[in-house]
């Protein structure tokens, strides 16, 4: 079975007046339909930079090379006419900062309903009566009334509803969530996630969930995949990243969430920075930072190895499941 | 919303009131008099010259004299053109003014938008700099170089040629007298139209919610015209109000190089003859002007942003 | 279970030793002030640095170059009287306007004078401009909004019309006139100066200031000005040819430089009654006004675009 989204060997580049910088070096991933698949890394690893690529929207100095299929088409060779006919149709994106993401003077019902329009060419009336449907999909309370509002009279937690509503319209087969609950209060951060786990139940689609923020991850995700620095560092079902992560970093980013059952007189963190990208480190990227560090991992970055069950590490150190 | 529009209509009136004042009384302030650019006057005639004038009161019975009068419309006699006063002179030549005005601002609009937006698309690229380029040398080339070069090349040296061009007078309005003037005032608005609209249509483009629309699938053409260009012409609506007052200071530059019969001229002359309540008229109606234009920039922003209606 | 040593509970504790490669490498990567990077950025920016040299090169010679003119600018040649071309003999050595005066002497001098009211007049701006803005940002509240209230109206009104007015009334006197056309341009100064102070004002270092007892004057001497000082530069740049081109404009109706003293605008003007017979009168001096104003908005882009590169 192939997957519905398949990555192959990505990379992402920017040209810069200091040169060129490899946002995303040489990844491939792969989402099947009704699977969520977890993206996890620190702010510069590129894990937003890989979708942006997908849909298009990379900024003017940036090229991709490789491949991002979507059942099958190539979306990084597809004509800016070809990926507008997937884009918002096949493939949505939802994205981190609700505020700014919604146009100001367009009202919500008519920024709901022109995906519907443009993709499926339904008239006018049945686009707003669908996304008048779609607003209490999403649970928006009065929404006939929000349908002509505009976006500044909603709060934060409501307009993030909506855009998960937008990307909903014509029903996609792929999802990507951009760290949907970053920008959002603690209290509502839950709600949406409940909304998005209510997403993954009913429909079909393969989500992908973009994030810094393990807690975030264990609920709603199927397997999850680890970036740094560009690079995919391990990938895994939940359950074996959550019980027995393979490497190092992974195992940081665990040992760093705090913890209500433990207890703990101080917060741990990861000793370090993350690295300049157009200044990484030789070999093993996460090197400097790493415990366990040998001379190896210096001078030899190490390849994707696949463990049993689809676990895949890339780390000179042997790894016991536990 | 009529709150937001009553609040600066509010505010509109006593500026005005304010300029009204400001003008008198600095006109006051002069140390010569109307009269005294001709000869020596025999001192009862220059009396009685005077109170024919008003001028012989106290300043401030003068003061409420003027703005009874205004009230009225009646911005009192020119104290040079002895025959007219001057609330003839300026309807004589504010409608010449204003054709004038809102020609070049049309021109303007039409050429500069386009340009603008052009250049935004294009952004980095060479027709972007040479865009930009063209709408630097509108503003940096004053109107008074301008005029006289074009009033040279096309009446002087194309003078026998087809593409001749009067130079000199309004000719009741025939159009190919307007052709040069109205060139001239809209040149530096086309390159100030563009540059504004580039910038904005600029940062408009990177915003999130352009990223958005495009992420949803729409045609490029459509982002732009739905999404992007609405909140791109706020800085350009912003500079229309400075725009009016542009227009007016052209309109001396250009009115008195072509000989155009228009309220910048009449304005110039008085300053030259220190006639003074041609001057304050003419001051006073173009601070009206500004003051209208603004009050309609602020409807507009209303229109172009929903944000603004309930400040 | 994860099995990473982890010293939970002893303070300072970290997940692994520092590395000392790594803290090696980090301090190869030198530090760059934002003067520097500012300075690298305008140094590339080709148009800008031409205009700057040329600038230079143009007020130098319109400075000194009176000194070496045979001719003075107000100097009628009595053996001419009348508009010729170039001639070496003579010493006019770009010819002569239609009274007889020499034309480069007083495009020279036209110059001097178009430079000085252009410094003059936005130091004034300058001054007034930073002063109120930096106030009404800093102080806020009251003063703040009674401040750009008055920004506000006097935005609304057509001042031209006063400046004229001014010049009417008090005669047209050379300084005057600098401090009328500095009291119109300090209005988007004083904009700029509050927005500046106003991002300014709530960053951190600015309380530090304070929790160490500095006084209100101080601070904005000691630390809002410097920072603000970028971008008043890029307006001082973009002011001066406003300045200038606001004198021309004044000169070319009659109402600036009073003859004999000449400006760009007033040889402008005369060029224009004379242009049938000589266009060389009119044309030159324009020439010099548009490259002169050319110049400084070249720079004046390129200053802020070294200084907030993402504006372009």
């Amino acid at each position: 079975m192939t997957s519905v989204l398949e990555i192959d060997g990505l990379t992402v580049s920017f040209s810069t007046p200091d040169g060129d910088v490899s946002a995303v070096s040489d990844i491939s991933l792969s989402v099947d339909a009704g699977e969520c698949l977890g993206l996890v890394g620190e702010s510069g690893s590129g894990k937003s930079q890989t979708f942006m690529a997908a849909l298009g929207l990379l900024a003017d100095n940036g090229t991709a090379t490789g491949e991002i299929r979507l059942d099958g088409i190539d979306l990084l060779s597809a004509s800016e006419k070809k990926l507008n006919t997937l884009r918002g149709e096949r493939i949505a994106m939802i994205f981190q900062d609700p505020m700014t993401s919604l146009t100001p003077h367009m009202k919500i019902g008519r920024q709901l309903s022109e995906v519907l329009i443009e993709h499926q060419n339904v008239d006018t009336k049945t686009g707003w009566a669908r996304a008048l449907d779609m607003l209490n999909r999403v649970h928006i309370p009065a929404a006939e009334r929000r349908l002509d509002m505009y976006p500044h009279e909603l709060s934060g937690g409501l307009r993030q509803r909506v855009m998960i509503a937008m990307a909903l319209m014509c029903e996609p087969e792929v999802i990507v969530a951009d760290e949907p609950t970053t920008a959002l209060d603690v209290t509502v951060q839950a709600q949406i996630l409940d909304l998005l786990t209510e997403v993954k139940d009913n429909l079909d689609a393969a989500i992908v969930l973009i994030t810094h923020d393990l807690g975030v991850v264990a609920g709603l995700a199927d397997r999850v995949a680890v970036m740094y620095a560009g690079r995919i560092v391990e990938q895994g079902t939940v359950g074996d990243i959550f019980a027995s992560p393979a490497h190092p970093y992974t195992q940081g980013l665990l040992a760093c969430t705090p913890r209500l059952d433990v207890e703990t007189e101080e917060l741990i963190t990861i000793f370090g920075q993350p690295p300049n990208l157009q200044n990484l480190p030789s070999g093993c990227s996460f090197h400097p930072r790493c415990t366990y560090v040998v001379e190896q991992c210096k001078s030899e970055r190490p390849a994707l190895e696949v463990m049993n069950n689809g676990h895949i590490k890339a780390c000179f150190r042997p790894h016991v499941e536990a | 919303m009529w709150a937001y529009f009553t609040r600066r209509l509010i505010i509109a009136i006593p500026t005005l009131w304010v300029v009204i004042t400001v003008a008198f009384f600095l006109m006051r302030l002069a140390p010569g008099g109307p009269f005294d650019q001709e000869a020596p006057l025999p001192p009862e005639i220059m009396a009685n010259l005077k109170a024919a004038y008003g001028l012989d009161q106290p300043l401030w019975w003068q003061y409420l004299n003027y703005l009874g009068n205004l009230l009225q419309g009646d911005f009192g006699p020119s104290f040079k053109y002895k025959d007219f006063s001057v609330t003839e002179l300026i309807a004589q030549g504010f409608p010449v003014s204003i054709q004038n005005g809102a020609a070049a601002l049309f021109i303007a609009v039409l050429f500069g938008i386009p340009l603008g937006a052009t250049a935004a698309l294009r952004q980095n690229t060479v027709t972007d700099h040479a865009a930009m380029t063209v709408a630097m040398t509108g503003i940096v080339i004053p109107n008074f170089v301008v005029g006289p070069l074009l009033a040279l090349i096309f009446g002087i040296y194309l003078r026998d040629t087809m593409f001749a061009l009067p130079v000199a007078g309004w000719n009741n309005g025939a159009l190919p007298n307007r052709i040069l003037p109205v060139i001239c005032l809209a040149l530096p608005f086309i390159a100030y139209i563009a540059r504004i609209t580039r910038a904005g249509l600029i940062e408009t483009l990177r915003t999130n919610y352009v990223r958005t629309a495009r992420a949803k699938g729409l045609p490029f053409r459509t982002v732009v015209l739905r999404h992007a260009f609405k909140s791109a012409m706020i800085p350009v609506v912003t500079y229309l109000g400075p725009a009016t007052v542009f227009l007016l200071t052209g309109s001396m530059v250009i009115e008195t190089i072509f000989g155009l019969p228009g309220i910048g001229r009449y304005f110039v002359q008085g300053a030259l003859n220190r006639d003074y309540t041609l001057v304050m008229g003419v001051t006073i109606l173009a601070a009206s002007m500004v003051i209208f234009i603004n009050l309609l920039v602020d409807m507009a922003y209303a229109w172009l942003d929903p944000k603004v209606r309930y400040e | 279970m994860s099995d990473v040593p982890i010293n939970k509970r002893r303070p300072g504790s970290n997940l692994s030793v520092p590395n000392a490669d790594a803290l090696d490498k980090a301090a190869d990567v030198e530090g760059r002030s934002l003067w520097q990077d500012a300075f690298r950025r305008l140094k590339a920016n080709r148009a800008a640095m031409i205009s700057a040299i040329f600038l230079i090169v143009l007020a130098f010679i319109c400075f000194v170059g009176t000194a070496f003119v045979p001719w003075s600018y107000e100097e009628i040649d009595w053996d001419i009287l009348e508009a010729t071309p170039p001639n070496f003999a003579t010493g006019h050595y770009l010819g002569t306007d239609s009274l007889g005066r020499d034309l480069l002497a007083r495009i020279l001098q036209g110059g001097q004078v178009s430079f000085l009211v252009g410094i003059l007049a936005t130091s004034v701006a300058l001054v007034i401009g930073v002063s109120v803005g930096a106030t009404a940002g800093f102080v806020g509240g009251r003063v703040d909004q009674f401040l750009m209230r008055f920004v506000d109206v006097m935005y609304a009104v057509p001042l031209m019309f006063f400046i004229i007015i001014l010049m009417v009334v008090f005669g047209r006197n050379f300084y005057l006139m600098f401090l009328a056309i500095g009291f119109v341009e300090w209005l988007t100064m004083s904009r700029i100066v509050r927005g500046q102070t106003l991002t300014l004002k709530n960053k951190e270092f600015i309380e530090a200031a304070r929790a160490s007892g500095g006084s209100t004057t101080s601070i904005i001497l000691r630390h809002i000005v410097p920072n603000v000082f970028g971008v008043v530069i890029v307006y001082v740049t973009l002011t001066i040819p406003q300045v200038i081109l606001l004198e021309s404009f004044l000169s070319f109706l009659g109402l600036g430089v009073q003859p004999p003293m000449t400006s760009w605008g007033a040889l402008i003007a005369e060029g224009a009654q004379e242009m049938e017979i000589t266009p060389r009168t009119l044309i030159l001096p324009a020439v010099c006004l548009s490259t002169t104003l050319f110049c400084f908005n070249f720079l004046g882009d390129g200053l802020r675009d070294a200084l907030d590169p993402k504006d372009r």
